[in-house]
């Protein structure tokens, strides 16, 4: 519910280990307002969000330390260069990274040589890597919950992206995401949410 | 848990120095507010040795606020605020962090750049000292009740105004008693009661704005 508009209701699901669930629908169905809900970041108007069993408006902290959200907006800071964005963004989140996993984390990502630049500067699809990196580092957080994180991606870029949300799915992660391209990811336990037919 | 404090107060400083035309605008217009009222006054000492607290801690008042809109404004724009909200530290102690780094790159440079200006008022020891010292006590306060108001109006389209009309007389007691410490040591008594009463305030401030703030946080990025 956004304003007095119904957005969706009548949802229903639970994520297992190695679960990916894709949310998608047209623009404005309400898939990012979802994901927040998932966060925590929004209240739904009547229905809840169980995690491990718990309701996640008590466990708030605990729960959070066992998410990764990477957002529409990507949490990246235009002056601060590429590493130090991503030193601040995993520490903030609790995640402690020296500087040598976060220049791997980088050059995994092929921004090897922008390391030391300001953000200002790069594109907005090496912005969108940069937020992504920290991917490569949140092995150990069990639920990934990503916004459209193909978003102003190239090919190849996308691949990697996508190969490390397959190795994160075989460890036994979830992971929810929207997005409008088809991916293809090699898993058997993909649900999907169509958000269009969920109005009622 | 420090972890988290000390890079937040360090991202925040670093922001800060890349963005160092924000930090300088705040203390020029200190500069200039103070330096406009013996200008318009005229130089006739005992006056402008009575308006000296005064003036000062209204020009420390205004520019802790011209800062203030920017304070959660490019976290809540680029979604780094979101990330704050899910962090596995308590909201209130990031936030704690974000006060302490705005009170260092506007509050503390007041503070250390007041004695100075107060020479043009004609003020001696021991009130320059009184001045200082009550600054040093009072411009925290101002920091973390303006995060409040900050956190409140995020979001909101003109919230710098509204801002303004919230969080100014709110500032009314820290004024009151700030440039009242001065006055007393003016007339011949001891400031002492004022820097207590300043230092009861910091630390009731300390103790709640940060998860007045935190609790505002929320429903703002609701």
């Amino acid at each position: 519910m956004r304003g007095r508009r119904r957005l969706f209701g009548g949802l229903n699901f639970a994520l297992r280990g190695g679960d990916l669930l894709r949310v998608t629908g047209a623009n404005g169905s309400g898939k990012t307002s979802l994901l927040r809900i998932l966060c925590g970041l929004l209240s739904p108007v009547c229905g809840r969000v169980r995690w491990h069993g718990g309701d996640i408006r008590w466990m708030r902290e605990e729960y959070w330390r066992q998410l990764l959200y990477i957002g529409h907006a990507h949490a990246v800071k235009e002056e601060l260069t590429a590493l130090e964005n991503l030193v601040v963004s995993c520490t903030l989140v609790g995640v402690n990274v020296s500087r040598e996993q976060a220049l791997e984390a980088l050059s995994r990502l092929g921004l090897a040589g922008y390391e030391a630049l300001p953000v200002k500067i790069l594109s907005r699809g090496q912005q969108r890597r940069v937020a992504l990196a920290r991917l490569f580092l949140s092995e150990k957080i069990p639920l990934w919950i990503l916004d459209e994180p193909f978003d102003a991606l190239d090919a190849g870029a996308m691949d990697y992206v996508r190969l490390l949300i397959a190795q994160h799915l075989a460890r036994g992660g979830a992971v929810v995401l929207t997005t409008h391209q088809e991916i293809r990811i090699e898993n058997p336990q993909v649900q999907c949410i169509n958000l269009d037919s969920r109005v009622t | 848990m420090f972890t988290v404090l000390r890079c937040v107060i360090y991202r925040d400083l670093l922001l800060a120095s890349r963005r160092w035309a924000d930090v300088l605008t705040a203390l020029v217009f200190f500069v200039i507010v103070v330096s406009l009222f013996p200008l318009g006054v005229g130089p006739e000492p005992n006056l402008l040795r009575t308006i000296a607290p005064g003036v000062i801690w209204v020009a420390a008042l205004l520019a802790s606020m011209l800062s203030l809109t920017r304070m959660f404004a490019a976290d809540y724009a680029d979604g780094t605020l979101e990330q704050m909200l899910l962090s596995a530290a308590p909201l209130g102690a990031i936030v704690a962090a974000k006060i302490v780094a705005h009170w260092l790159v506007t509050g503390l440079l007041v503070v250390l750049i007041a004695p100075v200006l107060a020479l043009q008022f004609d003020l001696h020891q021991p009130l320059l000292g009184t001045l200082t010292l009550s600054l040093l006590l009072g411009t925290p306060v101002l920091s973390m009740i303006g995060a409040i108001g900050a956190a409140l109006t995020l979001g909101l389209r003109g919230g710098g105004a509204l801002l303004s009309l919230l969080v100014l007389p709110l500032y009314v007691p820290v004024l009151i008693i700030g440039a009242g410490s001065v006055d007393m040591v003016a007339a011949g008594l001891g400031a002492e009661a004022h820097f207590l009463l300043l230092a009861a305030l910091l630390v009731v401030a300390a103790a709640f704005a940060p998860w007045a703030v935190a609790a505002a946080l929320r429903i703002s990025a609701e």
